[in-house]
């Protein structure tokens, strides 16, 4: 152990660092577009509209055919498997659509959880097994960055120390295998929001998760210049009584990720996490203009605060497409505005913006 | 483990986070005038002095009487036990002519190294026993800082992994200890440079060490707002044939930091290991010039390096006293430039050639 047996060559880490580098780009974050079939069954129920393939396809290509400008707000967008062998109307596959834009490809890595037998209904997540071609594939398919999704809960006895160490085990594993692939892993330890826990309480389980993960990393001999982060914001719990402000909220998970997250981390991506549109944004903003110091760029990586305005006024309908179009375009501005902390609140009520799209426990 | 029980209140964490940046304050760093009795006995004995207490205490009064200059570039003076206690000839105490000056008073509470036994030839260090009750004595009798050793070395088969914890573990529970009794603790990992090895090699070590001590102190719930690290640069072993530049030193010493430093850490002050005065200002000054985004105070924690010209201009002369403060003062003014990358090297050494030598940053 007192020997190094590098992992990665000097060429290797700049392919890496640069990938990351231009995902997070001043004003850029990442378009989550990489939900499973039945997740997006989900979404697609809410709006009426049939879960079939062509109806994902039809979807995804509203937003993947945006004008190329929206290449100043998005600087990645994760796939689903299916997605990544999609074609748009005209036969052009999905991933040069998005990278004619200088856009970066990235995929959902991972499966789905399996539990962990002897906890309180925690779990871990499969899809190592094979991960290494999985990559090497999706590499030559146009792929740059993979994402890999843990779930965590907080609750009067979880996370247990088994469910944070399993799970930075399993992330730090997936982490590795990426980077002799050529793609960027994006780590995701997500807490859930569920539960009746204070802001405090999710700062202090945030805190152990991430020194943990990070121990992982290093462990693992994971290039984290070479990496990013998709945590959650520190809030409280959804049915927490008590109510914060964004300030609140942006105070708490700064000094979290001042505590856990090494600076040569290149960006930190928020996943939205059941949040509205408007308060994901509005947070995101929060946590910029604050004082405290930002070693890494502070961004998002949103599903469904970025496509919740789009789907409602797409509900399945082509002549909608251009209203869709714009919903998400929107979004994705404010989304960069806030990413810089120039994100001033209109005022208006959008509902659509507005509406929590809390799922409880939510998984893919 | 998901409830917080917090180990300090909000006064209390201001009053060492008060502290700590007290002590890095920009430009300012660290004189380590901790030596042991026996430690001390080596000092006098290479200038042909006798180890007595009186020497020790006239000696320690040479650097403690240097005028005002210090408060610019001196933010904290580490004491030995003795001297803690011990007064100037005309009766103050060294305390109080040092916190005078507006300079934090420090004090080493560990009690030397012990071996592992099993290990080849590792030690962790003692001075936990008793050690709340010692440090809230020593804060009423003014410290409001402290310093803890631990010793690792590289060889073929060191440092081991139960090294490595061990180490890493008493330094957190001597850091959480220190909090409790207002007391900001200073950790020290010393990686001997002893060795044949190259820079790259210190510099996964290092790395691992790191790693390693603050996973350490999440798990013991430190506040790290309220501690300082003080760590070696990361240089090649004294026996290596390649020879580096100072900007390949900071360059390795800096990425290093980033891979493991939180953010909240304040300061990182430097032990200068067996460097002369010259070269430990130089790499120090290469580190504060080093292209990577550094987000702590980068500075000194010297005891040889900042005291070597005084003891030979000293050589135990009552008539030598004030040529021997002032080659105390030149060191430490020449620190505080180079703790802000001003420092323009006694020769040819000029930082502005030195810029261009910066290796890229993917190398290391």
């Amino acid at each position: 152990m007192t020997h190094q047996f590098p992992p990665l060559s000097p060429e290797q880490k700049k392919a890496l660092s640069d990938i990351a580098q231009r995902i997070v780009a001043s004003g850029k974050g990442i378009l989550a577009a990489d939900e499973s079939v039945g997740t997006m069954g989900n979404r697609l129920q809410r709006i009426n509209v049939e879960n079939t393939e062509e109806n994902r396809r039809a979807f995804r290509e509203i937003l993947f055919s945006s004008d190329a400008s929206i290449n100043q707000s998005i600087g990645g967008v994760i796939f689903f498997h299916e997605t990544l062998y999609q074609k748009d109307s005209s036969g052009k596959p999905f991933p040069a659509l998005i990278k004619e834009k200088g856009i970066v490809v990235g995929i959902k890595a991972s499966t789905c959880t399996a539990p962990l037998a002897g906890t309180n209904g925690e779990t871990t997540i499969q899809g190592l097994d094979g991960l290494a071609e999985r990559c090497a594939q999706y590499k030559k398919d146009g792929a740059d960055f993979g994402k890999w999704r843990a779930v965590l809960k907080i609750t009067s006895t979880t996370p247990s120390q088994l469910a944070i160490q399993e799970n930075a085990n399993t992330l730090a594993r997936y982490a590795s295998i990426c980077q002799q692939h050529g793609l960027v892993p994006i780590v995701e330890p997500e807490i859930l929001p569920d539960g009746d826990h204070d802001l405090q309480r999710c700062q202090y389980v945030t805190e152990k998760v991430l020194a943990a993960v990070y121990k992982a990393l290093n462990d693992h001999h994971v290039y984290l210049e070479g990496t990013l982060l998709k945590p959650n914001m520190v809030t409280a719990g959804h049915s927490c009584p008590k109510k914060y402000t964004p300030q609140d909220v942006a105070v708490a998970t700064v000094t979290t990720l001042l505590r856990t997250v090494p600076a040569a981390v290149p960006g930190i991506c928020f996943l939205s996490g059941g949040q509205s549109e408007e308060e994901a944004s509005v947070n995101l903003n929060a946590m910029n203009q604050s004082p405290l110091p930002k070693p890494w760029k502070l961004t998002f990586s949103y599903g469904r605060a970025l496509q919740a305005s789009a789907l409602a006024a797409w509900v399945g309908k082509s002549e909608n497409k251009k209203a869709a179009q714009e919903a998400f375009r929107k979004r994705a501005q404010i989304n960069s505005l806030a990413c810089r902390g120039q994100y001033v609140v209109s005022g208006k009520t959008d509902t659509a913006a507005m509406q929590s799209l809390f799922t409880a426990s939510y998984t893919y | 483990m998901t409830h917080q029980y917090p180990a300090l209140t909000a006064e209390q964490k201001k009053e060492l986070s008060d502290i700590a940046l007290r002590i890095v304050a920009p430009g300012k760093g660290i004189l380590a005038a901790d030596e042991s009795v026996g430690h001390m006995a080596k000092r006098l004995n290479q200038i042909g002095v006798e180890n007595t207490e009186e020497n020790r205490r006239l000696y320690r009064q040479i650097l403690f009487s240097a005028d005002s200059r210090v408060k610019k570039c001196i933010g904290g003076v580490i004491f030995f036990h003795e001297t803690m206690y011990q007064k100037a000839d005309d009766g103050t105490p060294f305390v109080q002519m040092i916190k005078d000056k507006g300079i934090v008073v420090g004090i080493k509470v560990d009690k030397g190294v012990v071996p592992l036994a099993g290990t080849d030839g590792e030690t962790t260090t003692q001075g936990l026993d008793g050690l709340s009750e010692r440090c809230a004595q020593y804060k009423k009798d003014g410290a409001d800082f402290a310093k803890w050793r631990c010793v690792l070395k590289i060889s073929d088969n060191t440092p081991s992994a139960l090294a490595i914890m061990e180490n890493a573990n008493v330094l957190a529970r001597y850091a959480s200890i220190c909090q409790q009794n207002g007391i900001v603790p200073i950790v020290e990992p010393e990686i001997l440079p002893d060795g044949d090895h190259d820079l790259k090699r210190c510099q996964y070590v290092t790395e691992k060490v790191l790693a390693a001590v603050y996973k350490a102190l999440s798990d013991h719930h430190v506040y790290l707002e309220g501690t300082l690290l003080k760590p070696n640069m990361v240089t090649p072993g004294h026996s290596c044939p390649t020879k580096y530049s100072p900007e390949e030193i900071a360059m390795a010493t800096v990425t290093a930091l980033r891979r493991t430093v939180p953010p909240a850490v304040p300061g990182v002050t430097f032990l200068s290991g067996g460097q002369s005065e010259e070269e430990a200002s130089i790499n120090l000054n290469a580190i504060n010039t080093c292209p990577l985004m550094r987000p702590w105070a980068l500075t000194f924690s010297y005891g040889r390096a900042l005291q070597a010209s005084a003891l030979n201009a000293w050589r135990g002369q009552k008539d030598n006293a004030t040529a021997a403060t002032e080659e105390f003062v030149k060191r430490a003014e020449v620190n505080g430039l180079a703790a802000l990358g001003k420092y323009e090297g006694s020769g040819d050494d000029s930082g502005a050639a030195g810029q261009s030598l910066y290796v890229a940053n993917h190398a290391y």
